[in-house]
């Protein structure tokens, strides 16, 4: 299709000029923002273009990379999977840089706009060809500028210790997980005899199980990195909080998302079916992550690390999505393996746009607050209506509630585990409706979660000086929030007409189209591949919550019209006047849960009190708690303090002598043509 | 369409309707157990009557939230009570949503009352939502394997289908997988609702409460609506228990007398679902808050054994 390879084109070029622009603006930084954003912002719609053309012609577009280096081929690939974590990262990408003009308009050296303009373009434009490369060398090398890309943005405020620790944390566990990704692609090269993935395509599957096992776990860890998978999630809560907002909403929204695209495209593309353990440890993980995920979550009170931990539940919800999908192909049923795996890539944008937009309001309440802490907000529902409108739509949307995009692709998932249930006779059967519980005590403790999130940040009184002349965010700001919060309800509503879009995807990873099955006859009512085993609708639950609220008007009408309604103090228990004092905190909120998980979190709290006459009258208390990162604490620093006891044996090595060195170089010499000899 | 029109009207009428009644029975036989004369048996009607008519009183830290969750309540509870079986086994928005989405719209209301009830400031707000939030999340799994166990008998999640293919099998509900999910599904009702051993309905400004502590702000017409939007989520809960395991009297499709033996046999059920309660309520005192986990745990491993126990039977 010409006109694809065009907008792709003009994709690419576009990001890469937005690049330069950023790097040129580092001389003059006046117009930085507005034309390195800019340049991005026309890059992505191009991108959501190039998509959108792709999915609905169900087109594979090819094309080589004029690149000039020989040897290895840079093919680029925009088949309907790669067009779709396309088309959610165009939408995030325009959402974020209108949001980035305003957001970079009060930072006081003008000069790093310019070097966040060349990162941020540099992401986007690494993230696009992370989706289309169709060359394993060509992906790693896509892969690795990504991740680069990251650790700069990461890293961007670096004059503080905690984030240039988050920095190195990254980088040394992403470059863990492309080292696995790495042998994993060699293992398949040597296989297929080339590097193509069109020369990868279910090529795993034919060969022996334990190499099929190796490459598939290789690649489950090596992605599970970047996707943030427990237990190889310790950089995410850490890295995703200290960079600057839009980066942190750009990096939960589409950047952990290239992990979960490596796994659609290694489990349903080099695969063809997998193995039956491989989607029972898939699924397994999921719950484990999505669980831990949001149980984490709610001990947080640093709004942004508090989302980040939401990242890795939702990242646990996709999988088990996959998981069951997987389960369901290895079991002979390519149609309901098909709707987990669309209840799994549904989610996907879901929690991209979301996640998103979460982000960007955290963002614009720490402009306005200059804290990540909760406890210090309050009342801002006040001072920013838009904002926390938009916060609580993400809010209602990622805790899965009707109507809202949340709730279809977790329904789609009860569904797809509640029908495994008929596939096989064994036990494993149990793990479906298991999963489906957890699914649902998760989605209840994220509701819960995220009523303290929205109700300590934006309810009741301000809690701070700072939080009492917060101000509203500046247009652009607002507006790219609106974009997303639009995107969930849109997502939500539509659901039914946005599912034909899965077609040939699952055409092209499963062999069947669902969307004759899911949608039902007339249109605006989802089924679960028939419209017997259960059917939803969204708009018909929007509408019909619109057309019964005659009945409170009614009531209103016949009786209400007497009532007076007045303005008064809220019951203060007698004392003289309510302050911010009085008012529940995030700490208390999720105290409940603190002690009945007492187990996981394991609890620490210190209490000290000072008085002068009687301890019932302190003078001054001070309270200090915190809960134990147990994985932190039992698995990582464990091996951190291995790794670090070899490397000083290592010590040894480094005597500091050039005789040494030269000697070293002439015994590798000697080993390497030994070994070339050899062979 | 006009057909189903009618149906849908007819069962919101009856839904508005006998909520408030199936309150009122419960208070006056908890009193009766209790020695006491209590209430009369409609007196759930005349309060509403009287908060509908009476001023409020806003408070002035409550933002639009406070003013909208009100609506959120009632509407979500009428809409998922539409989508529950009532005197038919048709119910009349079946096609929007079966017994997941009932559970969710629930969650909504939930959700818009524990914010309501943070954004006052006062602390028991705060309190009643963090846990409000605990307990329903605790109570959540525990409720989908019981649910899941039942659908997955009929094969699939829509209320009708799984009310329909209950009748079918008319005595199926003495089944050990029926029993121990009607078992679990008894005590998240108890948890949902609030009532004792988990939350006292009938308490107010004490400190172990849990639902009032939320709602602790409200009054006049957006007490009214809330205390109605309660009653019709205990209600549509009931009937969830007693037309997913007791079926009988239900007939497949709608019709004039169908409708009447319908409604018969729904109040004859309710009234002995409402004695189980009762019994519950007056034989047991309020739990510790720590300890509603474990009961909640029995709900949950009750769920397991009902999922079990489908290999075996």
């Amino acid at each position: 299709m010409p006109a694809v390879d065009l907008l792709f084109n003009a994709c690419l070029s576009v990001f890469l000029a937005g690049a330069v622009a950023g790097l040129v603006s580092l001389w003059r930084p006046a117009g930085a923002r507005f034309l390195a954003f800019g340049l991005a912002l026309c890059g992505s719609l191009l991108d959501i273009a190039a998509s959108v053309a792709t999915l609905a012609q169900g087109s594979t577009l090819l094309w080589n990379l004029p690149c000039g280096v020989p040897v290895f081929s840079w093919s680029v690939r925009l088949d309907p999977l790669s067009a779709y974590f396309c088309l959610a990262l165009g939408i995030l990408g325009a959402a974020v840089s209108i949001y980035s003009f305003g957001y970079l308009r009060d930072w006081k050296k003008p000069r790093n706009a310019g070097a966040l303009g060349f990162f941020y373009n540099l992401l986007l434009l690494s993230l696009v060809l992370v989706f289309t490369a169709a060359n394993a060398f060509f992906f790693l090398v896509a892969w690795e500028v990504m991740a680069l890309a990251t650790y700069c943005l990461v890293s961007f405020e670096h004059e503080k210790e905690e984030t240039r620790q988050a920095g190195v944390l990254f980088l040394i566990m992403s470059h863990a997980g492309t080292g696995l990704q790495l042998i994993a692609f060699l293992l398949l090269a040597v296989a297929a005899g080339g590097l193509d993935f069109s020369s990868f395509h279910l090529l795993a599957s034919r060969l022996p199980a334990g190499e099929q096992g190796a490459i598939f776990v290789l690649f489950f860890l090596g992605f599970g990195v970047k996707a943030g998978i427990i237990p190889i999630h310790v950089w995410l809560p850490a890295a995703h909080p200290v960079a600057p907002s839009n980066i942190s909403a750009l990096m939960s929204g589409i950047v952990i998302k290239a992990g979960i695209y490596g796994m659609a495209r290694v489990f349903f593309d080099f695969f063809d079916v997998p193995p039956l353990w491989a989607g029972i440890l898939v699924l397994a993980i999921g719950v484990v992550s999505a669980l831990l995920g949001v149980l984490y979550a709610l001990m947080e009170h640093d709004l942004k690390r508090l989302l980040a931990y939401h990242s890795i539940e939702n990242i646990g919800i996709i999988l088990i999505g996959f998981g069951a999908a997987l389960m369901f192909h290895s079991l002979g049923h390519p149609t309901l393996a098909a709707i987990a795996l669309i209840a799994g890539l549904y989610h996907t944008l879901n929690h991209a746009i979301f996640k998103c937009l979460l982000f960007l309001g955290a963002g614009a309440v720490l402009h306005a607050t200059h804290t990540r802490n909760m406890e210090k907000m309050g009342g801002l529902i006040r001072k920013m209506p838009v904002t926390a409108f938009c916060f609580l739509i993400g809010a209602v949307a990622i805790s899965g509630l009707p109507p809202l995009n949340g709730f279809v692709s977790e329904w789609l998932t009860y569904q797809a585990l509640l029908a495994g249930f008929g596939t096989t006779q064994s036990l494993t059967r149990v793990m479906f409706p298991l999963a489906g519980a957890l699914l649902a005590l998760t989605a209840a403790l994220a509701a819960a979660c995220f009523v303290k999130a929205f109700g300590i940040t934006f309810l009741a009184l301000p809690r701070s000086a700072e939080a009492e002349q917060a101000r509203e965010t500046a247009f652009s700001m607002r507006l790219g929030m609106a974009i997303l919060a639009v995107g969930c309800v849109v997502l939500g509503l539509g659901a039914s007409w946005f599912l034909p879009v899965f077609d040939p995807i699952t055409q092209q990873a499963l062999g069947v189209r669902m969307s004759s099955a899911l949608v039902a006859s007339n249109g605006f009512v989802i089924s679960a591949g028939s419209p017997r085993s259960g059917t939803i609708s969204t708009v018909g639950i929007a509408a019909s919550l619109l057309l019964l609220s005659i009945v409170p008007v009614l009531l209103w009408l016949a009786w209400g019209r007497r009532s007076r309604r007045t303005s008064g103090p809220v019951w203060d228990c007698g004392l003289p006047g309510l302050t911010a004092a009085n008012e529940y905190t995030a700490t208390a909120f999720s105290k409940p849960l603190r002690m009945i998980f007492s187990a996981l979190y394991r609890p620490r709290r210190e209490i000290q009190a000072e008085f002068e006459v009687s301890p019932y009258y302190p003078t001054a208390i001070r309270f200090e708690s915190e809960i134990e990162p147990a994985f932190e604490k039992h698995l990582y620093d464990p091996i951190k303090e291995r790794i670090l006891a070899l490397a000083n044996r290592m010590r040894a090595l480094q005597a500091g002598s050039i005789h040494a060195y030269l000697a070293y170089i002439f015994i590798t010499l000697i080993i390497l043509l030994l070994f070339g000899a050899r062979g | 369409m006009m057909e189903a029109a009618l149906q849908a009207l007819l069962q919101l009428m009856l839904l508005l309707a006998v909520a408030p009644l199936v309150s009122g029975f419960i208070k006056k036989l908890k009193a009766r157990l209790q020695t006491r004369r209590g209430p009369g048996l409609f007196q759930p009607y005349r309060d509403l009557y009287k908060l509908l008519r009476k001023g409020m009183v806003i408070p002035g830290t409550a933002s639009w939230l406070f003013t909208a969750t009100p609506y959120f309540v009632f509407l979500t509870a009428i809409l998922a009570g539409l989508m529950i079986p009532m005197v038919s086994a048709e119910a009349p928005l079946a096609l929007f949503g079966g017994v997941l989405a009932v559970v969710y719209l629930l969650g909504l209301g939930r959700f818009m009352t524990a914010l309501a009830g943070l954004d006052t400031g006062s602390s028991f707000g705060g309190l009643g939502s963090s846990r409000e939030m605990t307990i329903s999340a605790l109570a959540e799994p525990a409720m989908m394997l019981a649910i899941f166990t039942v659908a997955i008998g009929a094969n699939s999640t829509s209320l009708a289908e799984i009310v329909k293919a209950a009748v079918g099998q008319q005595w199926h509900f003495l089944a050990p997988s029926q029993m121990l999910a009607f078992a679990a599904l008894f005590l998240v009702l108890i948890a949902e609702t609030g009532r004792i051993p988990v939350d006292n309905p009938a308490t107010h400004l004490e400190l172990t409460m849990i639902h009032e502590a939320m709602i602790l702000e409200y009054s006049g017409p957006y007490l009214a609506l809330i205390e109605w939007g309660g009653a019709i989520k205990q209600l549509l809960l009931m009937m969830l228990l007693i037309n997913c395991f007791w079926p009988f009297g239900l007939e497949a499709g709608w019709s004039a007398p169908g409708v009447v033996t319908g409604l018969v046999y729904l109040l004859l059920k309710l009234a002995a679902l409402s004695c189980a309660i009762v019994l519950v309520e007056t034989t047991n005192a309020k739990m510790r808050l720590f300890r509603v986990p474990e009961l909640l745990a029995v709900a949950f491993t009750l769920g397991a054994l009902a999922l079990a126990s489908t290999f075996l039977f």
